[in-house]
């Protein structure tokens, strides 16, 4: 049967969310003739749609339901409401995201026996190597345009990355180039290449940036076996008497309650909203949520260690004209605990517009200094530091007692304490970053804290035994077999490197193994 | 390099079409382009605030981010919704009324003067650190840091040449153009 699917169709696979995890997933799906529908939370906005400013895009996708913020962490301080950056939008965070597009190292698989036992972190081992990811690594580098593989070649440097690399070249680094990002160097796969025009957290006007928006969704609804249906919010995963799931109640564009039935769930709403979704469907056959008998949805919440450095040089740099994130520093990526800490750090190029650089530089400060760095705005470079944080079973996503979203559900509370390991590795990427650009020349650098998290990761986290995790290597719940996460939610452990790739990877091979199964009728 | 004039020079036709301009007067004419020059001060004569809380607002906003290089119109812009929105909410007003008053009190006690009419900024600045806590300074400072950064005539003056795509991105103008290194 062709799209559009009907609400009692109970053979459908439905996908809640269309971002990296979800969008890939229902295109793979597609692709293979399985009937599919995904429910997106978010409106459809189109190429057309996207504008030159911060604030406006940011006011038209973000996600901005309730949220609330605990724990330690400066982003509950500097951003109570808003713990995570994350688009609610057809195409998800892909709409906004930047295009860094890196393999995790083979060691940062096996965490646990690299590390060993690290105090107060819940690390573990995944269930899977480099070697069993690297041909869906492969396909998903070569679907995604990613640069510096494949025989594509990198974009081209822009100021931003002149300074960085100028820095890192006399500082002894070796191991700095323009990135492997999924933005076109040169045409390719129907869309142009890049045009430089330095709003890829905006939605990248050219097309020249992969996102589900324009590439998976598109592809997947062409096949006539996959449905977008956006301004769908999934407010609960419904099951039978035998525990297996049946499908899902969601709240269409007018609030009208709608029930779509399936014969596998897929959840991929990123990770405060996928372990949310599995909580607010608490059931008397599984009163502590979904898929959670080892007691770990929600926990383990990772959002990568992060901080900018920001430097004044006393020449022009003008760094926000071009590619947003096309520049890296890797040579901080291994592992070497001689430094303090175990896990490695990225060094990336990193632009903000002078609206969010004057709201993020220094969250609260004011005065003379402030004023001053903002007077000096076009002869500021900038560098995000990106690195491994530490699980840890107390970081995670509860439901608030009191607050509710706008469908009366619980909100997610976002509690977050750095790990010692975190602090020490940020204040060696901080020194580093400063140095890099001290060695380019920098008057003055600025050691800016986290954003609200754009990585986010863990809280349904992939394991071997199901008492340590909640789902198995294929992202399936250990506890429902057709029960699936399919997004960075199902990471053992964070890795240095951005992770939309991985869950990309992760989405291509679910799929393949989501239609085995369906073959072999186990599902 | 291609570098930005930071000068505020903005052509007549797009200063007429920009929404924010039209409450600002249009100044001499300089080589060709149109100069901004104070609009008609809202601070002299608000409808819904007294002077005197305007005034000391208007000062406040400049001594939380001082740019010597903009005149008072960018902060005026910066909290000029403030009138307006007294008149429908009243504990906004009473906020700003109250708060400016005691920030008065407060410099009168220490500087024989209003806020506004310190001579000293850095006599100024200190009061600020003592009410930084209070309700009235938070606000403005949470406002000011969106409401004066994102005026595009603010962008040009620090030097960010804001929306891009409408003129084919950066990519043969100056993405890469950086020669000093
Ligand atoms: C500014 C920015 C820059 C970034 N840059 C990079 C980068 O350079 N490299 C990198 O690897 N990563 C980057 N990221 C992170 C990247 O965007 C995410 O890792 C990735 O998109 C996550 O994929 P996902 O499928 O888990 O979630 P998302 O892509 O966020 O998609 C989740 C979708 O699910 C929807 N949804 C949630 N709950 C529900 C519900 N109950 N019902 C229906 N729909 C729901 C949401 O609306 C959303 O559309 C960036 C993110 C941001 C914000
Ligand atoms: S810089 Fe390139 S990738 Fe980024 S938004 Fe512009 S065209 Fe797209």
């Amino acid at each position: 049967m062709a799209a559009p699917f009907a609400l009692d169709d109970d053979s459908v696979v439905v996908i809640v969310g269309s971002g990296a995890g979800g969008g890939t997933l229902g295109n793979e799906l597609a692709q293979q003739g399985i009937d599919t529908v995904i429910l997106e939370a978010g409106g459809r906005h189109e190429i057309a749609d996207f504008v030159n400013n911060e604030w406006e895009m940011f006011g038209k996708i973000s996600w901005l339901d309730a949220r609330t913020t605990s724990g330690s962490w400066r982003v509950a301080h500097d951003f109570p409401g808003l713990p995570a950056w994350i688009v609610k939008a057809v195409g998800g965070s892909t709409v906004h995201w930047a295009g860094a597009s890196l393999r995790f190292q083979a060691h940062e698989f096996r965490a646990r026996s690299e590390y060993g036992a690290v105090h107060g972190a819940n690390l573990l081992d995944w269930p899977l190597t480099l070697e069993e990811l690297e041909p869906y690594y492969d396909r998903a580098e070569d679907k995604m345009g990613v640069t510096g593989t494949h025989g594509i070649p990198r974009l081209p440097g822009n100021n931003n990355y002149k300074v960085m690399a100028a820095g890192a070249e006399r500082l002894g680094y070796t191991k700095y180039h323009t990135g492997n990002m999924a933005i076109n160097s040169q045409p390719r796969d129907g869309r142009g290449s890049c045009l430089q025009i330095g709003f890829c957290f905006q939605g990248c006007r050219s097309g020249a940036k992969w996102s589900t928006l324009y590439t998976e969704i598109p592809n997947g609804e062409d096949t006539g076996h996959l449905e977008v249906r956006s301004q769908c919010q999934v407010l609960q995963i419904d099951h039978d008497d035998t525990g297996r799931v049946t499908g899902v109640v969601y709240a269409d564009a007018d609030g009208v309650q709608q029930r779509q039935k399936a014969r596998v769930v897929c959840v991929a709403g990123n990770s405060i909203e996928s372990p949310r979704l599995l909580l607010n469907s608490a059931s008397a056959m599984f009163p502590d949520g979904l898929a959670n008998s080892s007691g770990q949805v929600g926990r383990n919440y990772m959002r990568h260690m992060t901080g900018s450095v920001y430097a004044v040089f006393d020449k022009p740099v003008n760094m926000y004209r071009g590619t947003t994130m096309a520049g890296i520093i890797q040579d901080e990526a291994h592992l070497d605990p001689a430094r303090g800490f175990v896990g490695g750090y990225e060094m990336e190029t990193l632009s903000l517009g002078v609206p969010f650089m004057a709201a993020f530089l220094d969250p609260g400060g004011w005065g003379r200094d402030f004023a001053w760095a903002m007077d000096h705005y076009d002869h500021m470079a900038g560098m995000w530091l990106v690195g491994e944080d530490m699980p840890q079973e107390t970081n995670r996503i509860t439901l608030h007692p009191e607050v509710k979203d706008q469908h009366g559900l619980p909100a997610p509370d976002v509690h977050f304490d750095d790990h010692q390991n975190d602090i020490r590795m940020r204040a060696h990427a901080f020194a580093q970053g400063s140095a890099v650009y001290e060695a380019a020349g920098a008057l003055k650098t600025y050691h800016t804290p986290p954003y609200p998290s754009t990585h986010n990761l863990g809280t349904c986290r992939m394991s071997e035994r199901p008492e340590d995790g909640v789902v198995n290597k294929w992202g399936q719940t250990h506890d429902i077999p057709n029960l699936f996460v399919s997004d960075g939610s199902q990471f053992t452990t964070g890795g240095a490197e951005n992770p939309t790739l991985t869950i990309v990877t992760l989405a291509i091979r679910q799929a393949e193994h989501i239609g085995r199964e369906m073959a072999a009728g186990n599902l | 390099m291609r570098t930005i004039d930071k000068r505020l020079r903005v052509s007549r036709r797009r200063f007429l079409a920009s929404g924010t301009a039209t409450a600002a007067g249009v100044g001499a004419v300089a080589g060709g382009a149109v100069v901004i020059a104070p609009a008609g001060s809202w601070a002299e004569s608000p409808a819904n605030l007294s002077p005197e809380a305007a005034s000391t607002l208007l000062k406040m906003a400049r001594d939380i981010f001082p740019h010597d290089a903009l005149d008072d119109s960018y902060y005026q812009r910066a909290i000029g919704g403030y009138d307006a929105e007294a008149a429908e909410d009243a504990d906004l007003k009473a906020m700003i009324e109250d708060g400016t008053a005691a920030l008065n009190t407060r410099a009168q006690a220490r500087h024989g003067a209003a806020y506004a009419d310190i001579e000293n900024e850095d006599d100024r600045v200190g009061l600020l650190h003592e009410i930084e806590t209070t309700p009235l300074f938070r606000k403005l400072r949470a406002d000011l840091v969106v409401s004066l950064y994102n005026q595009t005539e603010v962008w040009q003056r620090l030097g960010y040449e804001g929306p891009s795509a409408d003129q084919g991105g950066y990519i043969n103008r100056g993405f890469d153009d950086l020669d000093w290194l």
